[in-house]
């Protein structure tokens, strides 16, 4: 309920028009209270006295009423609909900004699905609710009055009748209403987790048909489907028992009057005409009863809604402007991290623990780590997608915090891991962040994204259609508008986040190039897969276990860090590593850490042994495969044996 | 997105095509149900009667005993009211039996709702299992060709309104219906003049409910196309919530959103509009009804006619008459909305399925993993060929790679083998069995798949890996992720392998979330094994860990792998080079490289970058980039 008089908040901005809806609602129920005096007279005075002219006038008279009333009528309701849909207008408006002000902590926890219903049905509900139900309420409540007073001037011995029904009926509603509520926020909650099964049935199709679990999908499914049945059918019980009663109950109450009234009647204490617009009157007051019930049970439904959509609204966005936030000026693009922690559940490991480390401008940095190490946690805080716990992330020297959001972000481009395209045409796409760029601006990030000659070759070229969620680009495509996307906003620091995944060598080498040219001059964070990105860096950032393991450039790294130079290995045997075989070359043929014979070099890149021999010889320590973990170990770090799988791992 | 118009729910229809032909099937659902359907009828004609009852018996409340008209009453009344009894225990009398019948009303009512209920969740539940049994048996062009979003939103739709008709719109429809043809009849047969008096607004409300229902029809159809692109405006814009944030596009979509809503909020506006003017009309009409009823009535009474208990009847009458006619008109659009519902999911329970079980399909033998692919042509249009003679043979337990670039057929291949399609031309074969003559379920099951895209359900990270194993113990789902290397990150989060992944999984990197696919296809132990770009999303150094998990689970499974990684494919026992949907060149990888065509120069263009400029820098002994020149494109 509480939730429901917020949202008559919304009511506000349509004050006038709701005025005037109800207004012209008063006005109608007046004229309802009216018309059974015509047929009182008509019957009274007309037929009962058979004055032929009473019977045509007044007959007239309560047409031409009617003619009145419904036009009054008429414009209640056309002034409701502009005052309910505006209401649902400002609702969806606010929902959808504030999801989109929502940080990706909140995205992280929120399913598409829920939010979309809170837009959408929840939205209907409490609109409904607030339209029809709560102004007709009050209407409802008016005119029930009104009849009652009419009611008692014409019988009060009649009257009598009412005070009986009218609280015995309207506590059975209410009985009613208590019972349905927590029945129908149930449904919803259950069709939901219907829903649910479904929508993943088929955006998982692929996964669900390979691993041959449509039994196991069905039953989960039939699951969910029974306890929608069940819950259904408890309604149904409840329902088609209860709403019957109500019939019946207005049906006792003319009944009443018929007995009662046509006894007095009988006595001459009442005109038949009297007791006919008592009937009316009756059914006045009674109707009312019903209306306000219904509005109950559906209070029960659009307050759960509103509650559903507050939830929402009321979501602290812990990121957000400050208020005084400035716009971040036109940055240099020097980024620090001063001790930064960072945890995403309250309680939770750190993910981040006091970390850091300084970029300067235009230099280039490489995050290194396992998987979950927290490398994508550091660049989600530059463009503060999350808040740090602890500690502070700069930007020429002013806290993230204390800039607003939009100055920040316009500033850094990002080209996520995953590549998501809009329904949209690729110009559309490419000017994502920056709607009003030329078609030649479009055109230029195109070309040095790599993606101008693939984009030519459709037949629309620029205009061509992408699918929602981009589906018939290829993932190199993607890739390659993500980073012309990117490279649009001509930003001073970029973001650069797993982004040469699932293409072959061909598209791979492309998009590199690509982001070679992205980076130049920009403040760049890459997390960088490969080794070659890594040694262009002015500084690699080794995570581990949370925290910065090692940090310099490769040279300094390869010096003195253990993980680093394990890391450098592992990646080098990887590019190198040949299958046939070559026994593995227990020994470093060079010297110290990261050097490779020349030799062994030149044969993995040709395929050919160091003397022109069978290719497939390790360049150096490597283990053939099928064969395990290698006995020796990589040169290069004293015989330790390399980090074992099982071995806890950074995070 | 892009203020893109047009899409969504838009194209959806009105009518049903074949309203008659999707009623007769939607009513075969009923079937199983006929004792009901009749004792609902039954009911129905019941409270039909009461209906009707209850008017007549006031009449004769009025005309007997409350304004005596001397007129004689029925003969039945004499049997229940004794001759010389007084008008007040007459009156006593004629209450009580309508007492009764309102209370029987009452229990046909409750009973004649809650067996239609009933019937029609057990129909809707028959239904959306056949749904989810149709979606799971249609072969993936099915879904290659359609937006999930827009097919959720139709079964949820449609399924919802079905529901409406179901559990209300049916019994309301039928019983108004009887309850008219039982008033129509009872006033004809009662006083014919005074009835057609009753009537004589009756073509005037037809027509302006017909002309009403056609514009609101339309309205109501603008509402629903608006709201379905502001559907399709959310759903986009909150999965892809993370691109608009980070280019700081909100304005931009809050603005492009506003425009959508509103013509959403105008179109609604319309035709609430149109429905304020429609039931202050017929309220006009049935006042007039009254009138002419109240005129007529009056003067019969007056020329001696009519009793004026009869004028009082009929008002009830055309009081119960016009009001549900009212409702009539809505249960109709609602009705027909219903069974254009019901064709599109019939549509989609009668869509073809192409890849199916063949009558005599055996269960494939535990297999070998001996793979053949004879002639293999296969196109989703025939104007656009996929895959061109494609042939091959895999031994028991080698490796495959399939390496070549974008688009060029290699994940067809691999869709072909699970027989997510069927080839057009030529044959697959496993083990000599044709993959056509097995159940696809005994194929599949043999077959573990890592794919590029990693699907996650909403449920826990143990439900997740268990996915590929159902009845695997807990100890071995984790045995698996140890495996595949997801333990450890497993056991750091919050509630170890409990926790609750979102929707697809975005709480998880997206390594992680390989990782646990990965752990899914370990689990599963498949004996052919298919890798599509299975690591391509874990940093190397979690790969080579995987990849020895990988180098394992490949040991003595036939497998096929599709990797841009050159390790995986130098390890492979074949290597094809697949382009423009055929195989260009196959060997080794050593083989290949001493060819030196189409691989060699891949091979060579990616290792140059992975390898020399590290290569350069080392022998150098410097950082390349000291010397001061960046390396540009």
């Amino acid at each position: 309920m509480k939730h429901l008089l917020r949202a008559a908040r919304f009511l506000k901005s349509y004050r006038w028009l709701a005025l005037g809806a109800f207004v012209c609602l008063v006005l109608a129920n007046g004229a309802s209270l009216v018309q059974p005096q015509f047929t009182r007279l008509i019957v009274d005075r007309g037929i009962r006295e058979q004055n032929m002219s009473v019977v045509i006038w007044m007959a007239l008279a309560l047409i031409g009423f009617a003619v009145l009333r419904s036009v009054v009528n008429f414009a209640q309701g056309a002034l409701m609909a502009r005052t309910a849909q505006g209401v649902a207008y400002d609702m969806r408006n606010e929902l959808y900004s504030k999801i989109h002000a929502l940080p990706f902590s909140y995205h992280d926890q929120a399913q598409t699905g829920q939010l979309m219903t809170r837009a959408t049905s929840d939205v209907d509900m409490v609109q409904g609710f607030l339209g029809q139900g709560f102004l007709m309420t009050v209407g409802a409540v008016l005119t029930m009055i009104g009849s009652l007073v009419f009611l008692f001037v014409t019988n009060w011995e009649l009257s009598l009748v009412m005070l009986v029904i009218v609280p015995v009926s309207f506590g059975l509603f209410t009985v009613i209403a208590t019972r349905i509520r927590p029945m129908f926020m149930q449904v919803q909650q259950r069709l939901s987790k219907l829903n649910t099964v479904l929508q993943e049935s088929l955006a998982g199709v692929r996964v669900v048909k390979a691993f041959v679990r449509e039994p196991y999908e069905s039953q989960r499914f039939a699951d969910a489907n029974q306890e929608l049945y069940d819950i259904n059918i408890k309604i149904a019980r409840t329902m088609s028992f209860m709403f019957p009663m109500v019939f019946f109950i207005s049906n006792i109450a003319s009944l009443a009057v018929y007995w009662i009234g046509g006894g007095q009647v009988i006595r001459g204490d009442l005109t038949l005409g009297e007791m006919m617009s008592f009937a009316n009157y009756m059914m006045m007051a009674f109707w009312p009863m019903l209306m306000v019930t219904m509005v109950i049970a559906m209070i029960s439904q659009a307050g759960a809604s509103a509650e559903r959509i507050f939830e929402v609204l009321d979501t602290r966005s812990e990121v957000a402007d400050k208020p005084g936030a400035r716009p971040l000026p036109a940055i240099e693009g020097r980024v620090r991290f001063a001790n930064v922690t960072f945890r995403y559940f309250e309680h939770g490991d750190p993910v981040l623990d006091d970390v850091s480390f300084e970029a300067q401008s235009g230099q280039v940095i490489a995050l290194l780590g396992a998987t979950g190490s927290g490398k994508s946690t550091i660049v989600n805080l530059i463009p503060r997608f999350y808040d740090v716990s602890d500690g502070q992330v700069t930007i020429d020297d002013l806290d993230v915090r204390d800039v607003t959001i939009e100055s920040l972000r316009s500033q850094i481009g990002t080209v996520f891991q995953e590549t998501t395209l809009f329904a949209g045409t690729i110009r559309e796409n490419i000017a994502f962040g920056r709607p009003e760029a030329s078609m030649d601006e479009v055109i230029a990030a195109a070309k040095a994204a790599e993606a101008h000659d693939f984009i030519e070759s459709f037949p629309n070229g620029y205009e061509t259609n992408v699918a929602e969620r981009g589906v018939t680009l290829s993932g190199g495509q993607k890739q390659r508008v993500a980073i012309a996307r990117a490279l649009l906003l001509d930003p001073r620091v970029l973001i650069l986040d797993d982004s040469t995944s699932s293409v072959d060598f061909e598209t791979e080498q492309r998009i590199q190039e690509a982001l070679k040219r992205l980076m130049e001059g920009r403040t760049s964070f890459v997390i960088a897969q490969r080794i070659a990105t890594v040694l262009n860096a002015d500084q690699i950032l080794v995570l581990d276990k949370a925290k910065i393991a090692a940090q310099g450039t490769h040279e300094e790294l390869m010096a003195r860090s253990e993980i680093y130079a394990e890391i450098y290995y592992s990646q080098l045997l990887h590019a190198v590593r040949t299958e046939l075989s070559g026994e593995p070359e227990g020994e470093p043929v060079g010297g110290r850490p990261g050097r490779v014979p020349e030799g062994a070099m030149r044969a993995a890149m040709t395929g050919r042994g160091p003397h022109g021999g069978p290719p497939g010889r390790m360049p150096h320590g490597g283990w053939p495969r099928r064969e395990g973990p290698p006995r020796g170990g990589p040169p290069g770090q004293g015989g330790r044996r390399p980090r074992k799988p099982e071995r806890k791992e950074s995070d | 997105m892009f203020g893109r118009h047009g899409r969504g729910l838009a194209r959806e229809k009105e009518k049903a095509k074949d309203s008659f032909g999707t009623l007769l099937r939607l009513l075969t659902y009923f079937k199983p149900f006929t004792g009901l359907v009749v004792i609902v009828l039954v009911l129905l004609v019941c409270n039909a009667a009461f209906e009707v009852a209850a008017p007549y018996l006031i009449e004769i409340a009025v005309d007997q005993f409350i304004v005596p008209s001397g007129v004689e009453g029925p003969r039945w009344l004499s049997s229940i009211v004794s001759e010389g009894s007084s008008l007040a225990s007459g009156l006593s009398r004629v209450m009580t039996i309508l007492l009764g019948i309102y209370v029987l009303r009452w229990f046909s009512m409750a009973g004649q709702g809650y067996l239609m209920n009933v019937m029609g969740q057990k129909v809707l539940f028959k239904m959306r299992t056949e749904i989810l049994d149709r979606i799971h048996s249609l072969s993936l062009n099915f879904f290659d060709e359609r937006e999930a979003g827009d097919l959720m939103s139709r079964l949820v739709n449609d399924t919802q309104v079905i529901n409406q008709v179901f559990t209300m719109g049916i019994v309301r429809l039928l019983s108004v219906s009887l309850n008219l043809i039982g008033i129509v009849v009872t006033m004809v047969s009662r006083k014919w003049d005074l009835a057609l008096a009753s009537f004589a607004i009756l073509p005037v409300m037809i027509l302006t409910t017909t002309v009403f229902a056609r514009r609101a029809r339309k309205a109501f159809r603008r509402t629903r196309e608006t709201i379905g692109e502001v559907s399709s405006e959310l759903e986009e814009n909150i999965s892809g919530v993370r691109e608009v944030q980070a280019f700081a596009r909100e304005r931009q979509n809050v603005a492009e959103f506003r425009q959508i809503n509103r013509a959403n909020r105008d179109a609604n506006v319309q035709a609430q509009t149109l429905t304020s003017a429609f039931s202050p009309t017929l309220d006009v009409l049935s006042n007039t009804a009254l009138a002419i009823v109240l005129g007529y009535g009056g003067w019969s009474v007056v020329r001696g006619w009519a009793t004026v208990g009869m004028v009082v009847g009929y008002m009830a009458y055309v009081q119960r008459f016009y009001r549900p006619i009212q409702m009539l008109s809505s249960l109709w659009t609602m009705f027909q909305s219903a069974l254009a519902g019901a064709e599109r999911i019939f549509e989609l329970l009668d869509t073809e399925v192409v890849v199916s079980d063949a009558l005599d399909a055996q269960e494939l033998a535990p297999a070998q993993g001996r793979i053949v692919f004879d002639h293999v042509d296969f196109h989703y249009k025939p104007e656009e060929p996929v895959l061109r003679d494609v042939s091959l043979v895999a031994e028991p337990g080698q490796t495959v790679a399939l390496v070549g670039p974008t688009g060029a057929g290699k994940t067809s291949i691999v869709s072909l083998l699970m027989r997510f399609y069927d080839v057009v031309e030529g044959s697959i074969s496993v083990d000599g069995q044709d993959i056509r003559g097995v159940t696809q379920a005994s194929l599949r099951e043999q077959m573990g798949i890592v794919l590029q895209d990693t699907f996650l359900f909403s449920g826990s990270v143990m439900d997740n890996i268990r996915y590929g194993r159902l009845d695997a113990t807990d100890d071995e789902v984790i045995e698996a992720a140890r495996l595949a290397n997801a333990h450890d990150f497993v056991t750091r989060l919050p509630e170890g392998y409990n926790t609750d992944i979102g929707e697809r999984g975005h709480n998880l990197s997206q390594g992680q979330r390989q990782l646990i696919s990965i752990a899914r296809a370990i689990l599963a132990d498949p004996r052919i094994l298919i890798l599509d770009e299975a690591t391509s999303s874990v940093d190397t150094r979690t790969e080579l860990l995987i990849q020895r998990a990988l180098d394992e689970l490949l040991h003595g499974r036939t497998s096929f792998v599709i990797a841009h990684r050159l390790s995986t494919i130098r390890n492979a026992d074949q290597v094809l080079f697949i382009d423009q949907g055929e195989v260009v060149e196959r060997g080794t990888h050593a083989t290949l490289m001493e060819a030196g065509g189409k691989y060699h120069d891949l091979y060579m263009s990616q290792f140059r970058r992975e390898g020399q400029e590290e290569h350069e820098a080392v022998a150098a002994g410097v950082d390349p980039r000291n010397d001061g020149s960046k390396p540009s494109a």
